[in-house]
């Protein structure tokens, strides 16, 4: 049964047939969906896919079983990149399309990209960078049949899949009440949700892909953690603390970290890549395919990227969590001679607006932040 | 004479102590990172150990050390390469990545599980051959032929062979034990006999060129251009099979025997295991941590400076990373010397950590889990006739050098609980794997 709406007033969880669920504490975890291709007419054609569950997976390995004759990938984030890498595995032609300038931009920034834009090739991946796809085509039986892109070419292709990363699934909280957008829903380290004024809630807590919760270790920006690791590690605090009385909670401090196989590399990172001016290639070779990119931000390690070097990463996490001198500067193993390099972190990519916050009234008691809704 | 304090450390290498250097590993662990009569350090407490195993300012490469001249005077070391053991990365990952070509994932990601059938095939010989004495030696009657056996499959190396390459093997295991010499002694006597298992490993692999089976060497010299990042060179192929062959059952010779002592101190273990194969996994990493068969881990060197646990270890000085000591770690695990493969989780640092991870831990741990439940459930009412038992001289790699066991006989291979052994079929005795997490493999 969906939930609809929540009543902090009143405590209670509205569902979708009419009934409504009073609550002690509540924990939300709605999670995340694929964001879908922009054009319902495009996105709906036969041989279309986004990958976030498991019938998005059986339905896409059927169709790539299938042997299509050009499997289109649009985005080269995490998902995009493996779904690229498992065709060229299957040894079906692939073209990616990415709008930023490599892949993996987003999580690595352009440096490190670089050399993941450089496994795509190798690999014999039609990798199109700074390119959008513009239109895609489909024949009489709605069948996909081809893409048009934003360098001019268009492709015969029958399956595309659109990996445009998460939307949050907050719709439902839209009226309650608390800090939930686009960004997700709002809450301190300790797992509760803060209200739209940013005051924190005692009794509701959110965890997994759908928090957004302030980083001690990063300045205290708010991040939202979509890794597997994370959902763990912030659900067994959230546990924690909604059992627990106000003086036993604990914060979820976790260094933040996650990994992705992909083009039979694996890639393993610690800490927030994107937190950063700065990288410099500690161990190992950027030629090889094995290495480790440490990320500096104001002379302090803030992450770690490993190539196929990821049993390192728990020392490498150690200095981030003693915010060690960046870059680093002890003799070690495998020891390349490096340069410190721009990290080349794009800016965010700003969010739908779709909401904005205004803050209303002067006095003290009567101070209030309110969502301005788009199109309301 | 006026006697020098002997450091605790250098009191787990005497002799005297090999029964049980647990208590001496306990007040070594009273001071986390220590010094050792020779200037090295020694570091015996779990987090610290696990923490120096993904340091990359610790060496595995014994030219780093400040000691480099005694280990190996300018620079050589005998006439073949040094093994991957003893070599940092890039080259220990690239010498590495070649041989786990022919081992495991991702190109030869059945060979330990298409081993299964002979090894237990191999396990119910070795017991058939127990039967008709009431008293047996668990070492030389079974806890050393399985894993030569299964070694020699293998590498592709003749059984037949053993006499030759375990008179090699004793040599290099030897020149661990402080007690059989000095430093640049013992170094020489390794060398030559790891030259010479050398030499012979390298003849089978011509031999196998020509004729190649179903095994390492045949898979190593058959290698003709493995990948674009190159092959084996000859020596390199000689040293690291030599090392695949001694560290084949040196290693799990103990882990063997470690095990069955264990089960015959606590006998409620083994009727368990008797009736419940599944235990065999829990059991095998219990003798891992409580017992392990590689005790310490003494060939690092600091590449830095490196503060740990408020102590400053010197660039260049030696380092012995305890792993026994580190196991039962009360700050690790509870109640740690007591033996109980039922504890929650069992995380030790039986096979290391880190780069140098045991590259046969998968292989290991099967021989192990078939071996220990194939004799609890076949022999009849087992007592240990010396308790302790004499020790084989190493205390690095530790185990007994005799397991005396009197016996009231040996059952027939029994057939597999709820079925009928079909041929290929070994799930009776097959382990299944166990909630156990070793956060040092990562
Ligand atoms: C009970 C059995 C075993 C135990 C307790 C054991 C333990 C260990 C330990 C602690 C290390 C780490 C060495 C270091 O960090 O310097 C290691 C490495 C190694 N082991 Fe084992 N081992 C066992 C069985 C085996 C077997 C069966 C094989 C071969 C098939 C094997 C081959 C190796 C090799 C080649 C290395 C070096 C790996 C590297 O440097 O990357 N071991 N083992």
């Amino acid at each position: 049964m969906r939930a609809t709406g929540l009543d902090l007033a009143s405590k209670r969880v509205l569902l979708a047939d009419g009934e409504e669920v009073e609550f002690d504490r509540l924990l939300i975890t709605t999670g995340a969906r694929a964001r879908p291709w922009p054009h319902p007419g495009e996105a709906a054609l036969d041989g279309m896919f986004v990958l976030r569950g498991r019938d998005d997976a059986d339905g896409l390995r059927r169709r790539l079983a299938a042997g299509p004759r050009r499997v289109l990938v649009i985005g080269a984030g995490f998902t995009g990149s493996e779904v690229a890498s498992s065709c060229r595995g299957l040894g079906l032609p692939v073209t990616v399309a990415e709008r930023g300038p490599a892949p993996l931009v987003g999580a690595l920034g352009r440096t490190v990209g670089a050399v993941a834009a450089d496994l795509h090739r190798d690999h014999g991946v039609d990798l199109r960078c700074d390119v959008t796809v513009t239109a895609l085509e489909g024949d009489r039986a709605g069948r996909l049949r081809r893409a048009h892109l934003s360098d001019g070419t268009s492709l015969d292709v029958d399956v595309a899949v659109a990996a445009l990363g998460g939307v949050r699934n907050v719709e439902w909280l839209v009226d309650s009440g608390l800090a939930a957008g686009p960004w997700g829903v709002a809450c301190d380290t300790g797992s509760r949700a803060f209200t739209v004024d940013g005051m924190v809630c005692d009794d509701v807590f959110v965890a997994g892909d759908v928090a957004r919760f302030p980083h001690p270790l990063y300045d205290f920006q708010f991040l939202a953690l979509e890794h597997w690791s994370n959902a763990v590690a912030q659900g067994e605090i959230a546990a924690h603390n909604m059992i627990s009385p106000q003086t036993e909670r604990w914060p979820h401090l976790a260094v933040p970290s996650f990994w992705s196989t992909q083009f039979g590399i694996e890639i393993k990172s610690v800490g927030v890549p994107t937190f950063a001016d700065e990288v410099v290639i500690a161990q190992g070779s950027v030629a090889d395919r094995r290495f480790i990119a440490v990320y500096g931000c104001r002379g302090r390690v803030t992450a770690a990227v490993a190539f196929d070097q990821g049993k390192w990463l728990d020392f490498y996490q150690g200095l981030i969590e003693r915010a060690a001198p960046f870059p680093p500067d002890f003799r070690r193993v495998d020891q390349p001679a490096a340069r410190t390099m721009p990290a080349e972190i794009p800016d965010r990519p700003a969010l739908v607006r779709e909401a904005t916050v205004m803050v209303t009234g002067h006095d003290p008691s009567a101070r209030r932040a309110r969502f301005v809704q788009a199109g309301r | 004479m006026a006697m020098a304090p002997v450091s605790v450390f250098d009191q787990v290498l005497d002799h005297s102590n090999r029964a049980d250097p647990y208590p001496l590993y306990a007040e070594l662990r009273r001071t986390p990172v220590s010094r050792a009569d020779d200037g090295g350090f020694v570091v015996s407490t779990y987090a610290e150990i696990v923490a120096l195993l993904h340091d990359p300012r610790l060496s595995s490469d014994p030219r780093n050390r400040s000691d480099r001249e005694a280990l190996a005077p300018d620079g050589a070391t005998g006439p073949l390469p040094p093994s991957f053991i003893a070599l940092d990365p890039p080259e220990h990952d690239r010498i590495r990545r070649l041989l786990t070509r022919h081992f495991g994932p991702p190109h030869n990601p059945d060979r330990v599980i298409r081993l299964l059938p002979e090894i237990t095939e191999i396990t119910g010989g070795l017991v058939d051959g127990l039967a008709g004495r009431d008293q047996v030696d668990l070492v030389d009657g079974f806890a050393y032929p399985l894993p030569v056996t299964v070694i020699c499959r293998l590498l592709g190396v003749p059984r037949e062979d053993e006499p030759r390459f375990r008179v090699w093997a004793g040599a290099v295991v030897e020149a661990t034990d402080p007690a059989t010499g000095d430093l640049a002694t013992r170094r020489d006597r390794r060398t030559r006999a790891l030259a010479e298992l050398g030499e012979y490993l390298g003849g089978l692999a011509d031999a196998h060129r020509r004729d190649p089976g179903d095994d390492i060497l045949s898979g190593l010299a058959t290698d003709a251009a493995a990948d674009a990042r190159g092959r084996l060179s000859r020596g390199e192929l000689m040293i690291n099979t030599a090392l695949l062959l001694i560290a084949g059952h040196e290693t799990t010779v103990n882990l063997i025997a470690n095990g069955m002592l264990a089960l015959l101190r606590h006998p409620d273990v083994a009727h368990r295991l008797a009736r419940q194969p599944d235990l065999a996994s829990r059991v095998v990493e219990e003798v891992l941590r409580h017992d392990p068969p590689v005790q310490f881990l003494g060939n690092r060197g600091a590449l830095d400076e490196i503060e740990i646990a408020g102590t400053v270890i010197p660039r260049g000085a030696p380092v012995t990373l305890a792993l026994a000591a580190g196991n039962r770690d009360p700050a690790h695990v509870a109640d740690p010397d007591r033996f109980d493969p039922d504890r929650r989780y069992i995380e030790h640092l039986g096979f290391g950590g880190g780069v140098h991870y045991c590259f046969g831990a998968p292989l290991a741990r099967i021989e192990a889990q078939i071996a220990l439940t194939e004799l609890v459930r076949r022999l009849r009412n087992p007592r240990l006739v010396a308790d302790p038992p004499p020790y084989r001289p190493s205390p690095l790699l530790r185990g007994p050098r005799q397991l005396l066991v009197a016996v009231d006989g040996v059952a027939p291979a029994p057939p597999p609980p709820g079925g009928v052994r079909r041929a290929g079929d070994r799930s009776g005795v097959r382990p299944r794997p166990a909630a156990v997490r070793s956060t040092a493999s990562r």
